[in-house]
């Protein structure tokens, strides 16, 4: 069965030199359409796809990803919290309705993102004055 | 009763105790102001937050041949260049030239003095653009060129208004979206936004300044720096609740220290949409506990300091000096908060979580011993109104 599934790949801070796209699209037979690619400050790189092809081959092809220290995450908003940039203002707690954004623990008021909660209604993205929310899809 | 000689001895022989404030705060409780005084020598506070009067004096070096600078821009930021031939001040809250600003409002505010001090602190490459109308001593009159602040002679962040020793909560009563300084205010009172580390903050553990004076040692983002003056504004004289806490802005700071000691993750340019940009550092001020008077001012709680709640729709523009009531910081913190008789959703533009962290890293600094406090030159005004200004036509 053909399928589409979008993905967040974080690669770590050492770079491989394997042109990992390249064996998703030759080796598993997949179609990859990527929305964003980011290097941040910490020299760790980011790159958000979607991958279409045969389920066990997506599933082949992740291990094979996950083989390089790559963390993948599913996304379905397409919002996303960098932790680098966060402060933990606190700012957001008013703007984030389905309180994806919220206060993970009273006394020390770190500032938790729960991507399961958030319904990409993108206030985040605008009033966070350290510019640590963003949407993976624009 | 201590001297500072004798904690800064306790400090060098590595036999001081210092507690980081909400360390203070709980040994207070737990055995008593009078026991917290003789036990304790040096508590950490700390705040971190946006603090738009900040900004810096950049010693660029001469060039070959030389150049008066007349006026530059770094990554397009205009900075102050009206001072001797290759110094300049840069201001935190200043755009580019052809920044959009709230031409199509609300303005995004992308970039600013903010980040290119951020920038600066990082060590990453700034491009300075200069001008000069020219003269026979400094003939150059075009420069374009890439420094880092390691380039620099002197990078000296000179803040003239830090560390508010409290601060308005920010509402808005009208039935649109407003865009400010304390971020974006929801309609028909929909959000409070409020912007003090509360019982963690330098001045609110020393309202009546009796330990922070003009000479003072402070941490301001990992440098060793200190308070040069009273800050802009400071306005001692104000309401005041039990122990001596003010009930409005009242205390400010303004304060130096040398940028290239400074840590990023405690100078982060920041940006309001609708509004501008700013910088957001972190602060931290050691209080040596001198006396049972001090360590009793030390244990003051977030249910004990109270703020202002203003309606940014019409009150501050317009400076009618109208209040709509006062919350305490425990209230603000209880995330929903009952006020005028509506459940209101609170944010916050401090972030305690920073301000704990501050607390700590000038607590490990002190007790390495390499931290040593030093006593004010001079005290801040203890009382001082504040002057408005008057159009005169
Ligand atoms: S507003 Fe931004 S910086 Fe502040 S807590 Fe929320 S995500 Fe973090
Ligand atoms: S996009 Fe909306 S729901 Fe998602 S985290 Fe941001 S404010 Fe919350």
């Amino acid at each position: 069965m053909i399928v589409t599934h979008k993905y967040f790949l974080k690669f770590p801070k050492c770079e491989t030199e394997t042109p990992i796209v390249y064996h998703l699209v030759k080796d598993y037979d997949l179609e990859v359409n990527i929305f964003r690619a980011k290097v941040t400050s910490e020299g760790e790189g980011y790159l958000v796809l979607d991958l279409k092809g045969k389920e066990v081959k997506i599933a082949e092809a992740l291990k094979y990803v996950a083989s390089f220290g790559v963390s993948i995450d599913t996304i379905d908003k397409g919002v996303i919290r960098d932790d680098s940039l966060c402060t933990h203002c606190g700012n957001c707690l008013s703007h984030c309705k389905p309180k994806a954004l919220h206060l993970a623990d009273p006394v020390t008021r770190r500032i938790a993102f729960d991507e399961k909660l958030c319904i990409a209604c993108g206030r985040c993205i605008d009033n966070c004055p350290m510019k640590a929310c963003s949407s993976l899809l624009e | 009763m201590k001297t500072y000689n004798q904690i800064n001895e306790k400090i060098s022989s590595g036999k001081a105790v210092v507690l980081t404030a909400s360390e203070m705060k709980e040994y207070i409780e737990a055995h008593g102001v009078r026991k917290a005084a003789k036990d304790v020598d040096v508590v950490t506070t700390a705040t971190f937050g946006p603090m738009c009067s900040s900004g810096c004096f950049l010693n660029f070096g001469h060039s070959k041949p030389k150049m008066r600078i007349t006026a530059c821009r770094l990554d397009g930021v205009p900075a102050y260049s009206g001072i001797a031939a290759v110094d300049c001040y840069l201001g935190a809250t200043q755009l580019r030239d052809r920044d959009p600003a709230n031409s199509n409002f609300p303005g995004k505010f992308d970039f600013g003095g903010g980040y290119v001090m951020e920038k600066l602190v990082r060590g990453e490459e700034i491009e300075l653009t200069a001008y000069s109308y020219g003269t026979q001593d400094y003939p150059l009159r075009d420069l374009k060129t890439k420094f880092t602040i390691h380039d620099l002679n002197q990078a000296i962040m000179v803040n003239p208004r830090n560390c508010y020793q409290n601060y308005n909560v920010a509402t808005n009563c009208s039935d649109k979206r407003l865009y400010t300084y304390m971020g974006q205010l929801e309609p028909k009172m929909g959000n409070l936004t409020y912007c003090s580390a509360g019982e963690l903050s330098p001045l609110l553990n020393d309202p009546l300044y009796e330990t922070i004076g003009v000479g003072s040692v402070v941490w301001l983002a990992g440098a060793r720096g200190h308070v040069f003056s009273e800050g802009t504004q400071h306005c001692p004289t104000c309401e005041r609740t039990d122990n001596d806490v003010p009930a409005e802005g009242a205390g400010t700071l303004a304060l130096t220290a040398d940028m290239k000691k400074m840590r990023p993750e405690f100078v982060r340019g920041c940006s309001f949409v609708g509004y501008g940009v700013s910088l957001a550092l972190g602060i931290g001020i050691p209080i040596p506990v001198l006396n049972e008077r001090i360590a009793k001012h030390l244990g003051v709680r977030d249910k004990d300091i109270r703020a202002q709640v203003i309606d940014y729709s019409t009150d501050y523009p317009l400076r009618t000096g109208n209040v709509l009531g006062t919350v305490t910081y425990e209230q603000l913190k209880s995330e929903v908060i009952e006020f005028k008789g509506k459940k209101i959703t609170v944010s916050s533009m401090s972030s305690r979580y920073k301000a704990l962290e501050i607390c700590q890293l000038l607590k490990d600094d002190i007790l390495k011993g390499d931290f040593l406090l030093s006593q004010p030159l001079a005290p801040l005004p203890k009382e001082q109104g504040m002057k408005q200004l008057t159009i005169r036509k």
